[in-house]
């Protein structure tokens, strides 16, 4: 049977980044499922709850939890946005009529390396990659998620792809939302130290399971000029080799 | 006694707790010293490789337990145990304390604390003190206060005493002197102990011996810190590399542990697990070199140790930190720095900009608490990556509680005044799809034809932060929302 399938695609996704969001399509429909994308939804209120902004962003909550009250699965293609909704929508909403409500929903979202993996059951997507892949593991996705293996396990499976480890792939690359605009600096710094472990691994690409470290490396990468690209796990899994 | 102990000049070199004279607000100071260090790529090749010898051995350290989560789980046990339980742990101690024939002053603050210490030492007429390493000690300023009548303070550790050498306070909460490497700890030994030495690590030890020695035998006091303060044995414990922690607390007359609270542990079998915990996310060993409890004075006919023995359990803003039910786990940190070593954030910018006697994330969380919203910047400056949270020890939720701290500085309107509006209209914008889509669609509009324009990174650009550092965010031409109506609507 079938998964029924909403999708939650983060806000700067839906505005910068759409392809990923595309893809993310893409991938669930090849593996079976079937999806939709509820079109009032807008931001999980992770930069007002980040910020300390707490009843700015507890609105968002609320209104998020409506969005998606009749849905199976609620998968994200953002370690991050998923661990809003299933780790912070919680506290957020503690004293909350809504408490009960927000426990199931937070059950029901996955991130999207997440679901595949675990809820569908499936490692290889039937994806084709020809290229030298080098992985960094995002924060919220690693550490509030604890997904260390599934990513990976998705990535040995497409064909044609070398994984190549890069030194300290498993350290922040400084994007940390509004820290990158607050603290330029420190991030610019973490940013170049990632370019450089990127480099020293001499992949093409570098891929992760959170598009928001991924716009800020390509930032760093492409004003450094250097080769590698950026590209979200998605958008390897969605390639077939077949029209490329 | 030759050789007067050197004293912390007011011209320091960096901008610190210690030496506040520096121009700006704390936050002003952090961003201005946070982008020199990080620039600083001298500095950044010193961190990498002692970080990266850390990190080799902290992994070694913990392959040696059987099942490291688990002593992590039961160290986190007792300390939650100590805390939850205070009144009852520190008065068993204090009463075990003084049965052992030693003292014990409860000091309210840093002032409390120092006027008690300054007083012994006028009291027995003391010239010279010997100091193991003690980050509360750094906390209450007790050096500066002590010279000020004229005592001589030397720093027994080798890292606390290069940096005192330097006139800057400690660098790391563990390794004080980390961002110096062998050639400029020469330079500085040369120029302050003996003009021939050479840059060899053994033999500039040597050096720092002959002079250190020199002030054990010449103190009439010791003064340290403690890891533990252990209730049912009323004794402090003490973890050390060097030797210097017996030497300062057993050749001079008089011996005074300066300590917080919330050191207190409830039972010596506790340190079982906690000093071999301790040790490894310390540096990385099995245990460290010497462990020492001391419980009280010489007693007759004992062949060494002080006529005197002294505990000053300082409070100093933590009973508040206790009487907050969300955050009274920060108060369970054995200041092991193991989060400090995971940071990425320390990583590149360094103990000293932080401006705060415990740096790293601990003091990000706790330096709001014990200083004030002066320091709320520190809450915030953190990707919460939540790297020091997978590493602590006894298991506090570091990152977690940098968001707590946040909120809390929102909601006392310490945070800067354009935010708030940002965020009201924000939301508007958010509870609104309409509004959020128009928004989206007239902000990719705006930026694209301002970048077709070359302008991007200049003053007219909204995101020049961001795109001063990076190559600026290609503009997609249709929201995924948009592309997703026309395919999925037909």
């Amino acid at each position: 049977m079938a998964h029924k399938v909403s999708l939650f695609v983060p806000c700067f996704v839906d505005q910068l980044l759409p392809q990923v969001a595309l893809d993310t399509v893409t991938v669930l429909r090849r593996i079976g499922c079937e999806v939709d994308f509820p079109e009032d939804q807008t931001c999980c209120g992770q930069p007002a709850f980040n910020s300390g902004y707490w009843d700015e962003a507890r609105p968002c909550a609320e209104r998020f939890l409506r969005v998606f009250a009749d849905t199976e699965h609620i998968v994200c293609p953002s370690g991050s946005c998923a661990t809003m909704v299933r780790t912070f929508y919680p506290q957020l909403l503690a004293s909350s009529a809504l408490h009960g409500d927000v426990a199931a929903l937070a059950a029901r979202t996955y991130e999207l390396s997440e679901f595949v993996v675990r809820v569908a059951g499936v490692t290889d997507v039937g994806a084709s990659f020809p290229h030298r892949v080098t992985y960094h593991a995002s924060c919220h996705g690693l550490r509030e998620l604890g997904l260390r293996t599934e990513p990976l396990d998705l990535l040995r499976a497409v064909k044609g792809l070398e994984l190549v480890d890069m030194q300290r792939y498993d350290e922040c690359c400084g994007f940390g939302g509004t820290f990158a605009a607050k603290f330029g600096s420190i991030s610019e710094a973490m940013g170049i130290s990632k370019a450089d472990n990127i480099a020293s691994a001499g992949a093409e690409f570098v891929t992760a399971i959170d598009p928001s470290c991924l716009m800020h490396v390509q930032g760093i990468l492409s004003k450094r000029g250097d080769r590698a690209q950026t590209i979200h796990l998605a958008s390897i899994l969605a390639q077939t080799g077949a029209g490329a | 006694m030759n050789a007067p102990a050197p004293t912390p000049a007011p011209n320091a070199p960096q901008a610190t707790a210690a030496h506040p004279a520096v121009e700006g607000t704390p936050a002003q100071r952090f961003l201005r010293d946070a982008a020199a260090k990080s620039a600083d790529l001298v500095h950044r090749e010193i961190i990498r490789k002692n970080m990266e010898s850390y990190d080799a051995a902290h992994l070694r350290g913990r392959s040696r337990f059987k099942d490291w989560e688990a002593a992590r789980r039961r160290c986190q046990e007792i300390k939650r145990e100590a805390v939850n339980h205070l009144d009852k742990y520190l008065l068993q101690f204090e009463a075990n304390v003084l049965a052992h024939g030693g003292h014990v002053f409860w000091a309210e603050d840093s002032a409390q604390a120092c006027a008690y210490v300054c007083s012994l030492a006028e009291r027995h007429k003391v010239k010279t003190v010997v100091k193991s390493k003690s980050m509360v000690t750094e906390e209450i300023e007790l050096a500066s206060a002590l010279e000020k009548l004229g005592i001589a303070v030397w720093e027994t550790d080798l890292g606390e005493y290069i940096v005192q050498l330097r006139h800057e306070p400690p660098y790391h909460i563990v390794t004080p002197a980390m961002h110096l490497n062998r050639k400029q700890i020469g330079d500085l030994f040369r120029e302050k102990l003996e003009p021939g030495l050479s840059d060899d690590p053994v033999e500039l030890m040597a050096a720092a011996r002959r002079k250190l020695r020199q002030a054990f035998f010449a103190a009439e006091m010791g003064i340290s810190g403690a890891n533990f303060i252990v209730a049912d044995a009323g004794a402090i414990a003490i973890s050390t590399n060097e030797g210097n922690g017996r030497l300062t607390t057993s050749v001079p007359r008089i011996h005074v542990a300066v300590t917080g609270i919330e050191k207190v542990i409830p039972r010596l079998q506790d340190l079982a697990t906690l000093w071999p915990v301790l040790a490894t996310s310390g540096t990385g060993q099995p245990i460290t070199t010497y462990g020492t409890l001391i419980g009280g004075p010489r007693r007759p006919g004992e062949a060494d140790g002080p006529e005197e023995f002294h505990v000053v359990l300082l409070d100093n803003g933590r009973s508040r930190l206790l009487a907050n039910g969300e955050e009274r786990e920060v108060l369970h940190c054995i200041r092991c720095g193991a989060c400090l070593n995971a940071c990425p954030v320390y990583r590149h910018v360094g103990g000293h900009t932080y401006g705060t006697i415990y740096p790293g994330p601990i003091g990000s969380v706790l330096t709001p608490h014990l200083r004030g919203p002066e320091f709320d910047h520190l809450s915030f400056a953190s990707s919460l990556c939540g790297a020091c949270t997978s590493v602590c020890p006894v298991r506090i939720d570091l990152h977690h509680h940098l968001l707590h701290n946040r909120r809390d500085s929102v909601q006392a309107d310490h945070a800067e005044g354009g935010q708030r509006l940002m965020f009201r209209l924000w939301r508007a914008a958010m509870l609104r799809p309409w509004l959020y889509s128009w928004g989206g669609r007239l902000g990719r509009l705006g930026l694209r034809t301002l970048y077709g324009l070359g302008l991007a990174g200049t003053f007219l650009d909204p995101l020049r932060e961001w795109n001063r550092r990076r190559a600026p965010v290609p503009l997609p031409r249709r929201s995924f929302r948009a592309q997703w109506k026309r395919e999925n609507r037909k």
